[in-house]
């Protein structure tokens, strides 16, 4: 009897076709990945759904409220401040990482000399852990006679800045170590593209007269188009859910001065697990997920070939 | 045969774990990690379990970041700590979900509470129950750097007593570059660290005012007394300019890298004040002003749970008692430096007369605690009302009536 099952298995494994066997080895390699992805990923994903109409707090089981959550959000100042200062990360942090990147790649590809060396100086800050990073910075931008950057312009007789502690200078100085670390990733896509397209393209276009800016207009620029596209979105979303840099570079007033830095995912951190309100957490999550989803869809309907 | 055998040794196993789980109950203790703290109380309950041999304490410990959220999960599922430490702020919330019980009148009589600990232990009593009983509590002093009083012309051992003296110390020990630019804080500025304690319930109060009414259930600083306060706050980075929001970051840094001649701080601070090694420093009271003293403590409090039910129920009760006792609260002091929440423990004529522990305790004489329904959001109301000012060059009347009716709003949105 013990023996009964092991033995009707195999006759059914004999019995199958070997595109059968292939498509079922397939699967069950594939089942653990989609098990993980539909339980650690996705089922939560819809259970924040659900959880944004309720006021869950953590406490008390959950209640369904309706909208009430998403009349909350659209009327609460501090969304529409977080949502400013998150396209202002999204909107200055993209084109401005993806100009120097390219900048750096393309003029790098062209260095033989300590290449190697230079182009992992770039990668080494991808490498580092934002936190670390963000606690050094936030040491750099200090008044004196802590603060590196300070201490260099009063140096030279330029009255000092209050970088992290200004409401105006705030987000771009958080931003600046921001795209400093995604740099090396960047200029390493943006490379292995350049390197993609044929040299007798250029051979061609060199042979026809043709000036380096006209090159790179008309032959680097468009063939280049599959790595700008995957590097936008890429460092769109990026941008879109900042928050390492942003909490611990403002680590005692979080988002602050004022709210001036704070992004949407800060605030979905403090309203989740400061003030608990899991209930409004999630709206603004559902939100988040909204912005990030047409963000991407209208990037890539734009930059996609005709 | 041989699995006959596993299974035979499996069930005598399970029979004796089992045997063992009858005659000895074991409860539950959850805390923070917090390195000293984590020691002192494996002191306890190593104590409590030789007085007690039939019952055993497992001791949990989580990050503090994590900590509220997964006593919160854990607890309103059932499973988790029979005894737990909280914050006394967040005690509404915790009765709210029904995580922690009433404390049982026949162990703890109401009565034997209020005559032996200090009554700042009031704030964790609602509907006429109490719901939890600290082992020890912590206040607010000023720590003064020595030797900057020194290299000021200053008398190292008469730490400022008034306001006034406040002011003139930190006038005199500041230093500045050329450009004008603090080098070094005659006071340590951080509305992020305990100012905003300070300013709620020791400035507003000294002016004349008090920060709430009922209960701390409605803002009451919007008027003339919580004016004055902010604008003594705030002066002193544009009048007197003695200190600087965001210096070195925390006003702890600032005086532990002997950049400030002062700052305000809690017992909580001791330990990491004690690692200074280039300075002697000195702890005072709050200076008083308008003839009055004020302070803020706060406290961690032990609470059961209300998983705890029966036989674990009165092991809890037991434990509880245990460390709340004066001869707990002891340890706890030489511990974590934290001060014995009985007056019998604390007011004793050694530790009043101890230089660092007497200014403390005498705060807790005349300390108050502010009920909080968030502290985190109440906190970040009194930081942005001063940074409005500071910052945007926002009127303080303007900013203080911002944050009465911000902070006013979470108030009532808890109360919900």
């Amino acid at each position: 009897m013990v023996t009964a099952s092991p033995a009707k298995s195999s006759r059914l494994w004999d019995g199958m076709s070997l595109r059968q066997k292939r498509v079922l080895w397939a699967w069950s390699f594939l089942a653990v990945p989609i098990l993980f992805y539909s339980v650690i990923r996705f089922w939560p994903t819809l259970e924040a759904f659900w959880l944004s109409f309720t006021d869950w707090n953590l406490l008390r089981p959950a209640s369904f409220v309706g909208l009430a959550n998403y009349i909350r959000l659209v009327n609460d100042p501090l969304f529409w401040q977080v949502f400013r200062n998150t396209a202002a990360y999204l909107v200055i942090g993209t084109p401005l990482s993806l100009l120097i990147s390219f900048a750096v790649a393309y003029y790098l590809d062209r260095v033989t000399f300590m290449h190697g060396f230079i182009r992992a100086l770039y990668f080494l800050p991808f490498l580092t852990t934002a936190a670390a990073m963000a606690w050094v910075w936030r040491w750099f931008y200090q008044p004196v006679p802590i603060g590196v950057i300070n201490g260099f312009l009063s140096s030279i007789g330029i009255p000092q800045q209050p970088f992290l502690r200004s409401v105006t200078q705030a987000l771009p100085a958080i931003l600046a170590p921001a795209v400093w670390a995604g740099l090396g990733f960047q200029v390493i896509i943006f490379m292995a593209g350049l390197r993609a397209i044929p040299s007798s393209y250029y051979e061609a276009a060199r042979i026809d007269g043709l000036s380096e800016f006209t090159i790179l207009r008309k032959i680097t620029i468009p063939l280049l188009k599959p790595t700008i596209v995957f590097l936008v979105v890429f460092s769109s979303i990026g941008f879109l859910r900042i928050f390492d840099q942003v909490y611990n570079m403002t680590f005692n007033d979080p988002g602050g001065p004022l709210n001036t830095t704070k992004p949407i995912v800060l605030m979905i951190y403090q309203t989740a697990f400061k003030s608990m309100e899991m209930g409004y957490a999630a709206a603004q999550t559902v939100v988040l997920f909204l912005i990030l989803l047409v963000v991407s869809l209208i990037q890539l309907r734009v930059l996609k070939d005709r | 045969m041989r699995f006959k055998k596993m299974i035979a040794g499996l069930a005598f196993g399970v029979s004796v774990l089992a045997a063992n789980a009858a005659s000895a109950v074991e409860i539950e203790y959850w805390q923070y990690v917090f390195d000293s703290r984590v020691k002192a109380m494996d002191q306890l309950i190593q104590k409590f379990q030789a007085a007690n041999p039939g019952i055993t304490v497992k001791h949990t410990t989580f990050p503090y970041a994590e900590y509220q959220t997964k006593v919160a999960a854990t607890v309103s599922a059932g499973q988790g700590p029979d005894v737990v430490q909280l914050f006394y702020g967040w005690v509404d919330g915790f009765i709210a979900g029904k995580l922690i019980q009433p404390l049982p009148k026949d162990a703890f009589p109401h009565d034997k509470i209020e005559a032996e600990f200090f009554p700042i232990v009031t704030a964790m009593k609602r509907n006429g129950e109490y719901y939890g009983l600290p082992t020890a509590v912590r206040s607010l002093a000023l720590f003064y750097n020595k030797k900057a009083f020194q290299a000021a012309g200053l008398d190292p051992n008469k730490p400022p007593q008034t306001i006034e003296e406040f002011v003139a110390a930190a006038e005199k020990t500041v230093k500045r570059d050329g450009s004008g630019n603090i080098v070094s804080e005659g006071f340590a500025m951080d509305m992020a660290g305990q100012d905003h304690q300070w300013w709620r319930e020791v400035l507003v109060r000294q002016n004349g005012g008090v920060p709430y009414t009922d209960n701390d259930r409605k803002v009451a600083y919007n008027n003339e007394a919580g004016l004055k306060a902010l604008q003594f706050y705030v002066d002193l980075q544009n009048k007197q300019k003695v200190g600087q929001l965001g210096f070195m970051d925390e006003a702890q840094a600032a005086f532990k890298g002997g950049l400030a001649a002062m700052t305000i701080d809690g017992t909580f601070r001791l330990g990491a004040f004690n690692a200074i090694k280039s300075f002697e420093w000195g702890v005072a009271e709050l200076p008083a002003a308008n003839g009055v003293r004020s302070n803020y403590a706060s406290y961690f409090a032990n609470a059961i749970t209300g998983k705890a039910q029966g036989e674990k129920l009165d092991a809890a009760k037991k434990f509880l008692a245990y460390v709340s006792s004066p001869e707990a609260m002891e340890i706890w002091l030489k511990a974590v430096g934290e001060l014995p929440a009985r007056r019998s423990a604390a007011l004793t004529q050694e530790n009043l007369s101890n230089p660092i522990y007497g200014p403390f305790l005498k705060g807790l004489e005349y300390a108050h605690t502010t009920l909080f329904v968030d502290e985190a959001a109440q906190r970040q109301v009194a930081i942005d009302m001063v940074n409005r000012v500071l910052i945007q060059k926002q009127d303080p009347k303007e900013s203080l009536a911002e944050a009465a009716k911000a902070e006013q709003a979470i108030i009532d949105r808890a109360a919900k």
